[in-house]
């Protein structure tokens, strides 16, 4: 036994790592350092414990969009109607909010929120039956999804938006739907005089739409890697052939996992109606589809299926949004060093992703031959597809 | 006829799934025609204004449109079938190329200029050949990503498709201190719509070129053949002493022309250059052409000519559904619906299903046959 398999006992506690743990910590790693990058160079930024909370604010519906992608992606298929599934939540539940004649606020709360995921969780579905069942390939139908999602928010709307009154009381409420916390703020002091007049408490504010990201976070891990389905994901991901002949039923795991996905992307919408109001708009949620993608894949999902992790998406979400905010408030006024430093930053992650996963597995790089490097040995390091 | 037959069955599907489509498409419009009782969607007439006479209706219409879409969904296939993914960076880089052609044309240094009139010939060849060396050069930077670095082709393209509109938008305002021009100038109309004297708008004759220019390269080079193997089996394709690396970089190659062109003749064709705009969405038509097509989006045997019918089949669809008084709002959906169902027709488990029914038919009837032949 042991001439055939290396003892593993004795090999280095890095080689142990699989390939997914250490894309998620390597994407925890380069959070961290961003994140000491933003607080100690830029002035505004200079409190931790308000930058750490504003960023997550703006970012929570993007978490939840980025690990509706993430389940999907594991399991070997993309999902890029996210973003069309965010409009149309925030058009049917704005609609139903002017419509729906009913006064109790808690009652409209969870009317809406059952709603919001209802709608996700049935587009999802759709999109499910299609791809498992029928056999299409993912891209195009979440393609048509997405434009399918976007055109009937149209239709609802008439074409043009829809504002929710504001003495409305779901949105009076939303509006206090924050939690301060003064342990992670600081005290400001107004001086007059050369004299301290009067000290105000600024806390941190964590809205509870970034509560809503952290749980689903928490709850989507636990699924993915304690419950038979998130295994099953796993398995489809990796090899479909080999989960199929060890009894793991593809077609029903591949729909389920669709149909999570748009139950969380339902969810995200009614987590960005927490954020920017309820009001539904043709531009909702442009564009979010391919920053969930961007999210997932720093995070450490590899589009192929099989490595995944959803912490590491929660990192990359919080990548993109302290990249965000540091170029918002290191003085680059134009709106397009945003757009490119994203891009480079993706860049920059994809292709050490590559060089990392292609050094651990065959302790060398595949480049041309122009482009020669040292040649490493490894000695037998472990199977990199193993989870 | 056999023959025939079999060249349409061949391949994925064949051309049978871009054409069954188109033809449900055209079936549709003639039974409304002969329902209302006006063939105004199938009439083509000569349209003569003062700058001559051009042939018009809504089938030269559908025609026209799409050759932009057209040339697009052709480098597009190549790409899919060498690497087994989607560019989805080309309405980006095709706003790049854009740029730099107008640029070249107004090669002086101008602040804040908005129309573009009075250019001269050199100055727009000059522009298209800058428009696709610069497409190429940012392909070749997406084929490295995906040949060398062995990315994914959405992974490896995401990266532009993020940033590539800002880099247009950086050297176009850089040059003439604005995102957006308009292009009113005699030779730009030429290229994008009509010249002058001549019945048929240019645009079709752009793909007509297009298309026999790679009909040529396939039929004198082995690209075809080494692109589907590598498509099919890149280790295999190497073992076999094909370099995967080059043919997947000269499919890159060949997809920066074709986005090059593209743009070009959208941008003279629509009369404005936006980098905003520029062909903004277009990724995805050209990826929804491909694959009505009857192209794998995975990579492997392609047909071009079903890629060009698929762009000719969303353009119809699209003037479809306006010619019914579908309001705009509306169309995204309906053209998702049809979409959705033209895919789920040529999905295998439904092909399927007809084979099992054909060969039920075939057998229950098989006695009666038999019969006759006695």
């Amino acid at each position: 036994m042991t001439a055939i398999q290396p003892d593993l006992r004795k090999k280095k506690r890095f080689e142990r790592l699989t390939d997914a743990q250490l894309l998620t910590i390597i994407s925890g790693v380069i959070f961290a350092l961003m994140f000491a990058i933003a607080v100690l160079s830029i002035e505004e930024l200079k409190r931790p414990g308000i930058t750490f909370t504003t960023v997550l604010n703006s970012s929570c519906y993007l978490i939840i969009l980025a690990c509706a992608l993430t389940v999907v992606m594991v399991g070997g298929g993309i999902n890029i109607s996210v973003g069309g599934v965010i409009c149309l939540t925030c058009m049917a539940c704005a609609k139903f909010l002017n419509e729906s004649g009913i006064e109790d606020p808690t009652l409209l709360l969870w009317a809406t929120f059952a709603l919001a995921i209802g709608i996700g969780a049935v587009f999802g579905a759709f999109q499910g039956a299609l791809i498992s069942y029928l056999e299409i390939q993912p891209f195009i139908i979440t393609l048509a999804g997405m434009f399918l999602a976007r055109g009937l928010a149209m239709i609802l709307s008439g074409g043009g938006n829809i504002k929710v009154d504001d003495a409305n009381a779901f949105t009076k409420w939303m509006g206090d739907a924050e939690i301060k916390i003064q342990a992670l703020g600081y005290q400001r002091e107004k001086i007059r005089g050369g004299k301290v007049v009067a000290v105000f408490d600024v806390p941190a504010v964590l809205k509870w739409a970034s509560i809503i990201a952290i749980v689903v976070v928490i709850v989507i891990y636990l699924v993915m890697r304690y419950t038979k389905f998130g295994r099953n994901i796993y398995a489809i991901g990796g090899n479909a052939q080999s989960a199929t002949m060890l009894g793991v039923n593809v077609k029903l795991t591949r729909f389920n996992s669709y149909l999570l996905s748009g139950a969380l992307s339902g969810l995200a919408g009614f987590v960005f109606m927490m954020l920017n109001g309820a009001k539904g708009s043709s531009g909702t949620g442009l564009r979010t589809e391919m920053d969930a993608i961007a999210s997932s894949i720093i995070g450490g999902t590899l589009l192929s299926g099989g490595v995944g992790n959803v912490i590491g998406s929660f990192f990359g979400t919080m990548i993109l949004g302290t990249l965000q905010s540091i170029i918002g408030f290191s003085g680059l006024q134009e709106a397009y060093w945003q757009q490119m430093a994203s891009g480079v930053m993706l860049g920059i992650f994809v292709v050490m992703q590559s060089i990392i996963l292609s050094v651990r597995g065959k302790g060398k790089m595949s480049l041309p031959k122009w482009l020669h490097l040292s040649k490493k040995k490894s000695g037998g390091a472990p199977d990199p597809s193993v989870i | 006829m056999n023959a025939f037959m079999k060249k349409l069955k061949g391949g994925v599907g064949g051309l049978a799934m871009p054409l069954v489509a188109l033809g449900v498409l055209l079936l549709f419009n003639l039974i409304r025609c002969v329902v209302t009782g006006s063939w105004s969607f199938y009439e083509i007439t000569i349209a003569t204004d003062e700058k001559g006479s051009i042939l018009s209706g809504s089938l030269i219409s559908i025609i026209y449109s799409a050759s932009a879409l057209a040339i697009l969904a052709m480098g597009m296939t190549l790409v899919t079938a060498a690497c087994g993914g989607q560019d989805i960076s080309v309405g980006a880089v095709g706003a790049i190329a854009g740029a730099f052609f107008v640029i070249m044309m107004h090669p002086q240094h101008e602040v804040q200029m908005s129309t573009l009139t009075s250019v001269a010939w050199p100055n727009v060849i000059l522009g298209v050949l800058v428009a696709i060396v610069a497409a190429v050069v940012f392909s070749l930077f997406n084929g490295m990503l995906v040949a060398c670095f062995k990315i994914q082709p959405m992974i490896a393209t995401l990266i532009l498709f993020s940033c590539g509109r800002s880099i247009a938008y950086y050297f176009l305002n850089n040059h003439l201190g604005v995102g957006s021009i308009k292009l009113d100038d005699p030779i730009i109309f030429a290229m994008g719509k009509v010249i002058p004297g001549v019945p048929i708008p240019t645009p079709i004759f752009v793909v007509i070129l297009m298309g026999l220019l790679i009909w040529l390269i396939f039929k004198r080079t082995n690209l075809r053949l080494y692109t589907q193997a590598v498509g099919i089996n890149q280790k295999a394709a190497q073992l076999n002493g094909i370099n995967p690396v080059a043919v997947k970089l000269l499919s890159f190659v060949v997809l920066g022309v074709c986005v090059a062109v593209s743009s070009v003749v959208q941008a003279s064709t629509l009369g404005t250059m936006a980098t905003i705009n520029q062909m903004d969405g277009w990724e995805m038509d050209a990826i929804l052409a491909v694959a009505i097509g009857g192209n794998a989006l995975g990579g492997g045997k392609f047909r071009l000519g079903g890629s060009i019918l698929g762009a000719y089949t969303i353009a119809t669809l699209t003037k479809t559904l306006y010619s019914m008084g579908v309001t705009s709002e509306s169309i995204q959906a309906y053209k998702a619906i049809v979409i959705i169902a033209i895919m789920a027709a040529g999905s295998p488990v439904v092909r399927g299903w007809f084979v099992t029914v054909n060969n039920k038919i075939r057998t229950l009837t098989k006695s009666a046959r038999m019969k006759e032949v006695d």
